[in-house]
């Protein structure tokens, strides 16, 4: 039991950091990114073909995902988002660009990388064995990683400037502006850091699990489902969300093994059972 | 009768027209029975957008209608297969089945608003998808395979409608059948949108709490509104069940339920008539780019972001007949 605890906890980590960029994004611009999957994907790629075609070191193509992701993060922000909500009649229209936006990540991830799975040499070797405990030091290296990026985004977030205006325009966005927050600017950087994380994050799971072009809405569906336990726009709820989600995935997997393949069936429905008593989730704003 | 109306009836003629006599004519003069299939799926697909489109009415986001088509799909598959019912019938039974569904899932989902709405659905489908995989009675990811075509409608031995299976081109029949529900439910829809219902609906578009404190109820509207939603999608999955004679978990995913909501915004959400205009336009762009290959899905997705930067209210925002609505 402890190995399937330890194991939810890692999965919890590499959960939590896709869910903060979605609910970043969420909070700041009220947009419900669908691309996100995409841009995890594609952070993952750019790691792959970094780190396993040209033969960089592991940080350099970790490095390389997270830049990548942030400049298109900030592109798509200023040239497709912004435009688009000051021209529609009703916010929900964004919706339609994300989704194409998706599709269109989609497309290039196929064109680009092609449709096979594709794996990285081991960053690290051997495992860590303690008792009953077994765990690869590459999945060690990769959950401490990606805890430290949690620990340094919450700090970005709480004492930098960026990160107090980011969370003033989440707040309340007039009265943001009002105080003299650039929220144009800011909305940008925001984006860029909730692509930054995505990216991060493929490049991150690349030296796991590989990655494969398909992946993008199945990933996209489980960071809505951890933003949705958590609440949508809160980055403690996307941090709860993706650890809850981590733990009920391996326990379920454990559990649920000998009915079949009903771990996330299991799991939506609680999901639908909790959201009718709890709408906003764990630690979200009523009605977002 | 006042000018205004004597246009609309002279609108709704041409249109009847077009579809019921002109288009299977061009269809035979050109021998492109091909077309019948995709403008049949062209009618099914904007029925269930139709129901999408009401739920934005009532201001709720929608990404659900794919679980309600794969149910419907399948309780009309297991009703015939292994019940023996007609086809005809189950096409109510499956579209009443969605809608009782719905109004179990509806009345707590419909308590949460905006993008937490959207999520949930969005999961609903999947979790329906899931549900058809891991159940006993839907066979599993094998699916349901050889369902016979829909049999005669008729009294005493005189058939109203012939049997699909006696028919040199059931296609054409399909091509008949989902045209006039297609009419059927956007005459309805339209009538509804605007009866008193239809008003009252936008009032929760605009503000629930104002609506509700006037007195609106607005529990029992939204439950409506989206049991109507579910029926038609539902009867939309059934009618493909019974063209493609199979249905699987994956028939509809969540790729379709988002495509039903693209319909819609393509169409325009203030518009009755824009998710008939969405489907068509989404459907045969993207058959029409076919011819490009691999390249099919970046043209695609480029032109839609490329369509959103120019007109974010949808097609008919262009149309100087269209009143606004809003």
């Amino acid at each position: 039991m402890t190995q399937v605890l330890i194991n939810g906890f890692y999965l919890g980590a590499q959960y939590a950091l896709v869910a903060l960029g979605l609910t970043l994004i969420f909070a700041l611009m009220n947009v419900l990114n669908f691309a996100h999957g995409q841009m995890y994907v594609l952070g993952g790629f750019i790691t792959y073909a970094v780190y396993a075609q040209a033969g960089l070191p592991f940080v350099v193509a970790l490095i390389a995902s997270g830049l990548t992701l942030g400049v298109i993060g900030a592109l798509i922000e200023k040239f497709l988002f912004r435009p688009v909500i000051r021209r529609s009649v009703r916010d929900e229209s964004t919706m339609l660009l994300a989704a194409a936006i998706a599709f269109f990540f989609d497309a290039v991830i196929l064109l680009v990388f092609g449709e096979k799975q594709r794996g990285v040499p081991k960053i690290l070797n051997g495992v860590f064995v303690s008792g009953p405990l077994i765990m690869p030091y590459d999945r060690i290296l990769v959950g401490v990683l990606a805890i430290a990026l949690i620990a340094g985004f919450m700090l970005f977030m709480q004492y930098s400037k960026p990160g107090r205006a980011m969370r003033a325009l989440a707040q309340d966005r007039m009265a943001a502006q009002l105080m003299g927050v650039n929220v144009d600017r800011y909305s940008m950087i925001g984006f860029a850091l909730g692509a930054m994380l995505a990216g991060l994050t493929g490049g991150l799971l690349v030296a796991i699990t590989g990655v494969n072009s398909g992946i993008g809405g199945a990933v996209s569906i489980k960071a809505f489902t951890m933003v949705m336990i958590g609440g949508a726009g809160v980055v403690g709820g996307a941090i709860a969300g993706g650890f809850i989600l981590g733990m009920l995935e391996s326990v379920g997997l454990t559990v649920l093994r000998s009915y079949g393949d009903v771990t996330y069936l299991v799991i939506f429905a609680a999901l639908m059972v909790f959201l009718s008593i709890r709408p906003h989730g764990l630690m979200g704003k009523p009605w977002g | 009768m006042s000018q205004l109306q004597n246009l609309r009836l002279a609108r709704a003629s041409v249109f009847l027209l077009i579809v019921f006599v002109i288009v299977p004519w061009a269809i035979a003069a050109g021998g492109r029975n091909d077309l019948y299939y995709t403008l049949t799926s062209v009618a099914l697909l904007s029925i269930a957008s139709a129901g999408v489109w009401l739920t934005f009415y009532i201001g709720r986001i929608n990404i659900g209608q794919g679980a309600y088509a794969l149910m419907g799909g399948y309780v009309s598959a297991i009703l015939v297969v292994q019940y023996g019912v007609s086809f005809w019938l189950t096409l109510p039974l499956a579209g009443l089945f969605c809608a009782a569904i719905s109004v179990l899932i509806g009345l707590p989902i419909l308590r949460l608003r905006g993008v937490y709405f959207a999520m949930v659905t969005l999961v609903l489908t999947e979790v329906t998808r899931l549900s058809a995989l891991a159940l006993p009675i839907t066979n599993g990811a094998k699916g349901m395979v050889s369902i016979p075509l829909p049999g005669p409608i008729g009294f005493g031995g005189f058939d109203l409608v012939p049997g699909f299976a006696t028919l040199k081109t059931p296609n054409m029949a399909f091509y008949y059948l989902s045209m006039l529900l297609m009419c059927l439910c956007f005459a309805a829809m339209y009538r509804l949108v605007h009866s008193r219902i239809g008003r009252l609906c936008q009032s929760l578009q605009q503000n629930e709490e104002l609506a509700s404190s006037i007195g609106v109820n607005i529990t029992l509207l939204r439950i409506i509104a989206y049991a109507i939603s579910s029926f038609l999608g539902g009867l939309s999955g059934a009618i493909f069940v019974g063209i493609a004679q199979s249905i699987y978990p994956s028939s509809f995913t969540v790729n379709d339920s988002v495509n039903f909501m693209l319909n819609c915004f393509l169409g325009g959400l203030g518009y009755v008539f824009g998710p008939i205009l969405g489907t068509f336009v989404l459907y045969f762009g993207w058959d029409l780019l076919f011819q490009a290959g691999p390249y099919q899905l970046l043209i695609f997705s480029s032109l839609l972001i490329l369509f959103m930067l120019v007109l974010p209210n949808g097609l008919l925002s262009l149309n100087p007949f269209a009143r606004r609505k809003a």
